[in-house]
């Protein structure tokens, strides 16, 4: 690779990064609006000043919250892409760089002593989740997730006689017992099925959809439905301190599973769902969406 | 009611607030977290004096330019991790406003009471609206041993709000029972 390419590439991941932390995605802004609309009292206010900061962010280009999170990265690289063996190192010094820049907050911390280099980076910082496919284009989604809300997020190994109806009941009493800590009107990720480490990776994936978009399995667009309704009706509300919206959306990702156990993950996401993403060609050029 | 007040609380101030109270606030915060907390437990000394200020659960998000800190964001950070140690940091350095996000526990609701303190809610990733209204960062402590998000941030700020009063001197909450506290 020429120096000249990793520059660019270097660049338009800083470009990534920024575009995250200070654009949130419009289907996301649009829920916050419809929210907004429903809400009366204490949770209009919350979410007047939520709207209010998004509007900000955007004009000033500086992230939305001042937690820019831990960095998850997920990649689909096609086998032809002359970048295979470099775009881990880009990536690093990526959010090194970001970090000055944007500037992000330092967060990533010695697991044992707790010690800060302040450069977002260390042992599985960034983590990323690799995809393969064919042709030579690599598509890049960063998610930059704050952690009131990861501290929230769940895992249950059920047993298969619990079933689903064992599985919707966790997932709401999770949510229940979260209350404001992750900044409601959240976003679920679901994941179910695989196993202990794979049911939380489909969970934050689920992440990436769209709010407002059902999953494509009847069955399952129909557990999302019911989902958001029960969601809903707790009261919980934005911030924490009551409302009609405690969800913005639920998001199910499915795996097939091992027929003794039933895993649920619940992957939880603040009204801040920051990602985005970016097509990076073979000729080093790229587009960030 | 919509109060405009200056820092630190005086006690009637503090005594005629209720939960559903919208509160702006001018004068200086100092924002402690986890590790802040801890040490503020600990400590004898401190280089600071807290009762002239407000405690402001947050971790913010600094840039320094020419030698001069600025805050480029810096909303509330969830309070239930601080349960464990407000009641004694409320008794022992006498603080009559917390700020904060989703609450506290019995044990800081109880303190509240005690010794007269309201805690208030501003909205969570609201950084930038929150770090609009800080006027001057007279200082940092700790920020070395500690790291920028844990470090104590002496924010001087101009009507910092809409803040809800979310807990009580009389014991009221707007929360559910918090259950992850």
């Amino acid at each position: 690779m020429k120096p000249m390419d990793e520059q660019h590439i270097i660049q338009g991941l800083v470009f990534l990064l920024k575009k995250a932390q200070t654009e949130l995605p419009s289907d996301v802004v649009t829920a916050l609006k419809q929210a907004y609309k429903k809400e009366t009292g204490i949770a209009k206010i919350q979410l007047e000043i939520i709207l209010k900061n998004i509007t900000l962010a955007k004009k000033i280009k500086h992230p939305i919250c001042q937690d820019t999170g831990m960095h998850s990265f997920f990649i689909t690289i096609g086998y032809e892409s002359p970048y295979i063996k470099h775009l881990k190192k880009l990536i690093t010094k990526a959010i090194k760089t970001a970090t000055k820049e944007i500037p992000l907050r330092p967060n990533t911390v010695d697991p044992i002593t707790g010690k800060n280099h302040n450069d977002n980076l260390g042992g599985q910082a960034p983590f990323i989740v690799w995809d393969f496919t064919g042709g030579s284009d690599v598509e890049i989604t960063v998610l930059p997730k704050g952690n009131g809300s990861e501290n929230m997020s769940a895992l249950a190994m059920l047993n298969p006689s619990d079933g689903i109806t064992g599985a919707m009941d966790f997932i709401v009493e999770t949510i229940r017992k979260a209350g404001g800590n992750p900044c409601p009107p959240t976003i679920i990720g679901v994941g179910l099925g695989g196993a202990a480490d794979s049911v939380m990776n489909l969970g934050k994936h689920a992440l990436l959809r769209p709010v407002g978009i059902r999953n494509s399995n009847p069955k399952i667009a129909s557990l999302e439905k019911q989902l958001i309704t029960r969601l809903n009706k707790l009261g919980v509300g934005p911030m924490g301190l009551g409302g009609k919206t405690t969800v913005l959306d639920v998001h199910i990702k499915t795996a097939y599973r091992h027929p003794a156990s039933f895993p649920v993950g619940v992957v939880v996401q603040c009204w801040a769902n920051r990602r985005a993403q970016m097509v990076l060609h073979a000729d080093g050029s790229w587009e960030v969406k | 009611m919509i109060y405009h007040l200056d820092l630190p609380l005086s006690s009637k101030d503090v005594k005629q607030l209720k939960v559903g109270d919208v509160l702006y606030v001018t004068g200086k915060l100092f924002t402690a977290r986890d590790k802040a907390h801890q040490k503020l437990a600990k400590a004898k000394n401190i280089p600071f004096n807290p009762k002239e200020m407000v405690l402001y659960h947050s971790g913010p998000l600094m840039k320094k330019t020419k030698n001069r800190w600025q805050v480029i964001s810096a909303g509330p950070t969830t309070s239930g991790r601080m349960e464990k140690f407000e009641g004694n940091i409320i008794k022992k350095y006498g603080v009559t406003l917390i700020i904060g996000k989703a609450g506290m526990g019995e044990k800081t609701k109880n303190a509240l009471k005690k010794y007269g303190a309201v805690y208030a809610s501003f909205p969570g990733g609201a950084g930038l609206v929150a770090a609009q209204t800080v006027i001057n960062v007279p200082a940092v402590y700790w920020l070395e041993e500690l790291g920028m998000p844990e470090a104590v941030w002496i924010l001087e700020v101009k009507e910092f709000g809409p803040l809800v009063v979310s807990m009580d001197t009389r014991g009221n909450t707007l929360y559910s029972p918090k259950e992850y506290i």
